[in-house]
């Protein structure tokens, strides 16, 4: 990036991100401190990179490099994180929801936020890095599937099963607390 | 449609990414099966719940100025983008290296069984920072740049030189962790290589050089004012103990 313009555009274009990019690096970290060093470097490797950058939605684009370092981190300072997920178990099917549950429903409904906090942070980084696009930041399963770098079959089966567990640890926390 | 045919569609048709055909089975099975019908209303719940509870991270104050900052000393041009092209140069080298690597040590001489875990650290650190594009956090050939990063990375002030006149610029640092503490690590180049040196607070002075090669790579001890140095390279002994001896005396 020699030119002043390009920096301009950069600015322009994928700083306004560095909220969505934070809000990532600290649910795959989960650490205030680890998550600014994540972003920062992400950001310097999305700056060198720019050059590479074809069009296309600049959150997508710079989520993905955020996500990658995060990775790169995960595996370099917390390595038994990174291999937590299977996408080869493909048990989705087996939550049938009772249909006397409406209490459960409504626990779900009006639940603690620390309590959905602690229980998004448990999950597998995969799944949490899914539900944290598709419910926090509204992405679509094609532009997870971008940014994760995986099939939207995996996607989908992913938050199947991301659902399943968060909606599993709070029935599990619901009966600890009752 | 069955259940075990809906079941595993269920969260996808609720987030409305089936296609028509597929949306409109699950639909019309839902509406005659109370458990899917449960597990969807579920689904809505769990969205409910976190889109009202706040779960978004807000930036700290601050970050934006200081990636703002960072951001714009990297795209400063400078020498460094110049040397941009080694680094993707290295990557299938490191990856056929790594490959061979294989996690046993074969020490071939110089060190102790105690320290082969060290050597093992080191080698992968240096191995990983080839591989990954993880060379260095802070890239400058500029030393009055690497020296204050690492001001609150790490708990000492290490030496920070550009050897260039010598034929080792100074390429940039990084932290790494080794030996269970963070390491403050400068990236020096020597024409083609890559030279990685690890420091950390010593605890006791060993004034000697020590060498030792593990898969191929040399690595090189020596220390200073109180810090340890290893240096770890695919160069030559007699290079690394220049870079050594550069160290000393700037030291």
């Amino acid at each position: 990036m020699r030119k002043p313009e390009e920096l301009q555009r950069f600015e322009r274009l994928v700083m306004p991100h560095l909220g969505a990019g934070y809000n990532l690096a600290r649910w795959l970290t989960r650490n205030d401190d680890d998550a600014e060093d994540v972003v920062q470097e992400a950001y310097l490797r999305a700056v060198r990179a720019f050059d590479r950058y074809r069009g296309g939605d600049p959150r997508s684009w710079v989520l993905t490099i955020v996500r990658n370092t995060c990775y790169t981190w995960l595996r370099q300072n917390r390595a038994a994180e990174t291999a937590s997920a299977r996408d080869d178990d493909n048990g989705v099917a087996e939550i049938p929801g009772d249909p006397a549950a409406q209490p459960e429903v409504q626990f779900i409904r009006d639940v603690d936020r620390q309590l959905l906090r602690e229980a998004l942070e448990t999950l597998p980084a995969e799944f949490r890095e899914a539900l944290v696009l598709r419910e926090l930041e509204g992405f679509s399963y094609k532009e997870i599937a971008d940014i994760a770098d995986v099939p939207l079959g995996t996607v989908m089966s992913r938050l199947a099963r991301a659902r399943k567990q968060l909606q599993q640890s709070l029935r599990r926390r619901m009966k600890e607390g009752a | 449609m069955t259940c075990e045919q809906a079941l595993p569609l269920l969260s996808a048709y609720f987030d409305r990414e089936l296609d028509v055909a597929k949306s409109l089975e699950v639909e019309g099975h839902a509406q005659g099966c109370n458990r899917c019908a449960a597990t969807l209303q579920q689904h809505d719940a769990l969205r409910t719940s976190l889109s009202g509870a706040a779960l978004v991270f807000a930036p700290p104050g601050g970050l934006e100025r200081r990636v703002r900052t960072a951001v714009r000393r990297e795209a400063r041009p400078s020498g460094l983008f110049a040397l941009q092209p080694w680094r993707w140069a290295a990557v299938p080298l490191a990856a056929t290296l790594a490959a061979a690597f294989a996690w046993s040590v074969a020490v071939n001489r110089g060190a102790t069984s105690g320290d082969d875990l060290l050597l093992a650290e080191l080698v992968s650190g240096h191995v990983r920072s080839l591989m990954a594009d993880h060379l260095v956090d802070v890239a400058t050939s500029d030393q009055h740049t690497v020296k204050p990063w690492f001001n609150g990375k790490v708990d000492f002030a290490p030496p920070v030189a550009d050897f260039k006149a010598s034929g080792f610029p100074l390429v940039g640092g990084r932290v790494d962790y080794i030996a269970g503490r963070p390491a403050a690590v400068l990236v020096f180049k020597r024409s083609q290589h890559t030279v990685n040196v690890f420091i950390w607070p010593a605890r006791k002075e060993e004034p000697a050089l020590r060498n030792a090669t593990v898969h191929g790579y040399h690595l090189l001890r020596w220390s200073g004012s109180g810090l340890r140095f290893w240096a770890v390279s695919d160069v030559s002994n007699t290079d690394m103990e220049s870079l050594a001896l550069l160290f000393q005396e700037a030291g």
